[in-house]
């Protein structure tokens, strides 16, 4: 949360699901969803993929290294994508940083 | 078997119509509290009425199995339920993101540390005022305050995603800063700030709580400070009064469009306040599913859609925005529910209401009528 990125490497980060926000996968409409206080997000299938492998242990650096291997795509591409897509997540406490 | 006997009070069964996110469970009317805006109705459901565990439970499976997401247990108070702990463990289970809201007020320490064992994700401490003094007196009751420091220093220690809820009117509403520093202080992730709602107990009330228009201005200003200034740690949701607006609020986000609302005897309602609304009848989970009378009951299906509609909502280019504001506010102020919402400044009624709102706002009353069981 108060990582500044001009002087800290930010991917090194370890990002986690706060206790109070949690993902799903609802039966009944076949969806992703990522749930808070008052809050339900629809995440994409990029945005599922990221949040899957969230799990308080990997950093970002390492999240987007696996999404980069598993998609055959640029890693710091992803890097870029996965922190700004975490960000506007934890401006809301949906995602600890 | 016919059509009639499987459907008795059927309208048309919606197959389009999503399932409901979220469902809130009225678990009892019974309070330590007398807040004299209580959302509960004049008429209190007694305990010898309220659904048992077994009913609850099986009523949370159906909630499961219909696609609710959100289930918040609620009151009165949820906490004086001796089962609140098996039935959070109970949604828990069922996969349901569960919530408590909560007075804090009139439950042992021990119940807070046996629905966080139970799986509890979210819980909701309201706070009549920031001072002592005021937080007591709109509460009804003495020592208030100080009881709801020691939950929220309770649920710290327990680690609960806490969210503050600070219900403002008249004598609170200059308070916005100091709600949100309290909020910091007891490590809240979120604070709500909702202004009251003017039907019920808070309709009795009118005249003691509505604020002046400046009053509400400097609270909007309040507010949208408050957010540039804590924004990344705290979540600050605001519920403008819609008396001094140009448009209604979106009221539940439509009816029966997003909510269930289960009273302690298990009547089923789109709102919490639709049983002010005259005629109208509400299935119970004692007779029905959850499904059915999501998808079928009267009371549900009479304000979906635009269809029900009059002027000058039906060729208003809003009426999907807002849904033509709120049902309850257009039975309390218009006498017909159907109405558009007086709060709408295309209502006719909306210069009425208005100067009623700030004839009560200038009366200078405080001599609450306190939520009870005697009625009003
Ligand atoms: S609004 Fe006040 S009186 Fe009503 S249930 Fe909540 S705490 Fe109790
Ligand atoms: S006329 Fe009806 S739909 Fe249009 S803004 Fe007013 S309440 Fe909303």
């Amino acid at each position: 949360m108060n990582a500044d990125t001009t002087k800290t490497d930010i991917t090194a980060i370890v990002p986690a699901l706060p206790r109070g926000v949690r993902l799903r996968y609802d039966e009944s409409r076949g969806q992703w969803f990522l749930l808070g206080p008052e809050r339900v997000f629809e995440p994409d299938e990029t945005a599922v993929e990221i949040l899957q492998r969230v799990d308080g242990a990997r950093s970002i650096a390492a999240i987007a290294q696996d999404l980069a291997t598993a998609f055959e795509a640029d890693r710091d591409e992803i890097a870029a994508d996965v922190v700004q897509f975490l960000r506007g997540l934890a401006d809301q406490r949906m995602i600890d940083l | 078997m016919s059509d009639v006997e499987t459907l008795p009070r059927a309208a048309q069964a919606r197959p389009e119509l999503p399932p409901p996110m979220g469902l809130l469970a009225e678990l009892t009317h019974r309070c330590s509290l007398r807040c004299p805006y209580c959302s509960n109705p004049l008429e209190l459901d007694r305990r010898s009425s309220e659904l048992s565990t077994d009913e609850w439970k099986r009523l949370i499976d159906e909630a499961a199995a219909l696609g609710v997401l959100h289930i918040y247990f609620s009151g009165g108070e949820p906490m004086l339920r001796r089962d609140i702990a098996e039935l959070v463990a109970h949604a828990h289970d069922a996969g349901l993101y569960t919530n408590m809201i909560t007075s804090g007020v009139g439950f042992q320490p021990a119940a807070l540390d046996a629905v966080a064992e139970a799986g509890l994700d979210h819980i909701q401490l309201s706070v009549q005022a920031v001072d002592a003094r005021t937080c007591d007196r709109v509460a009804g009751y003495e020592g208030a305050s100080t009881r709801k420091h020691a939950v929220a220093a309770d649920i710290a220690r327990l680690g609960l995603r806490l969210t503050v809820n600070a219900v403002v009117h008249r004598e609170n509403v200059h308070q916005i800063r100091d709600f949100v520093q309290l909020a910091e202080d007891w490590g809240a992730a979120r604070i709500e700030i909702a202004h009251v709602q003017y039907y019920g107990w808070g309709l009795v009330n009118r005249a003691r709580l509505m604020p002046t228009r400046k009053q509400v201005e400097a609270a909007m200003a309040d507010v949208e400070e408050a957010r540039g200034r804590t924004a990344g740690r705290l979540v600050i949701d605001c519920v403008l009064p819609d008396y001094y607006a140009r448009y209604p609020k979106a009221c539940m986000g439509g009816w029966g469009a997003r909510l269930m609302n289960v009273t302690p005897s298990g009547r089923v309602l789109p709102c919490h306040a639709a049983e002010t609304i005259a005629g109208m009848t509400f299935d119970n989970v004692r007779d029905l599913s959850l499904s059915e009378i999501w998808y079928r009951s009267a009371a549900f299906n009479a304000f979906r859609g635009t269809e029900w509609m009059k002027e000058p909502c039906r060729s208003c280019a809003r009426k999907e925005l807002d849904f033509g504001g709120c049902r309850c506010q257009a039975m309390a102020l218009a006498g017909d529910a159907s109405a558009t919402d007086p709060a709408c400044s295309l209502s006719p009624l909306h210069e009425e209401v208005v100067a009623l709102a700030e004839a009560d706002a200038a009366s200078g009353r405080s001599d609450f009528v306190y939520r009870g069981y005697q009625g009003v």
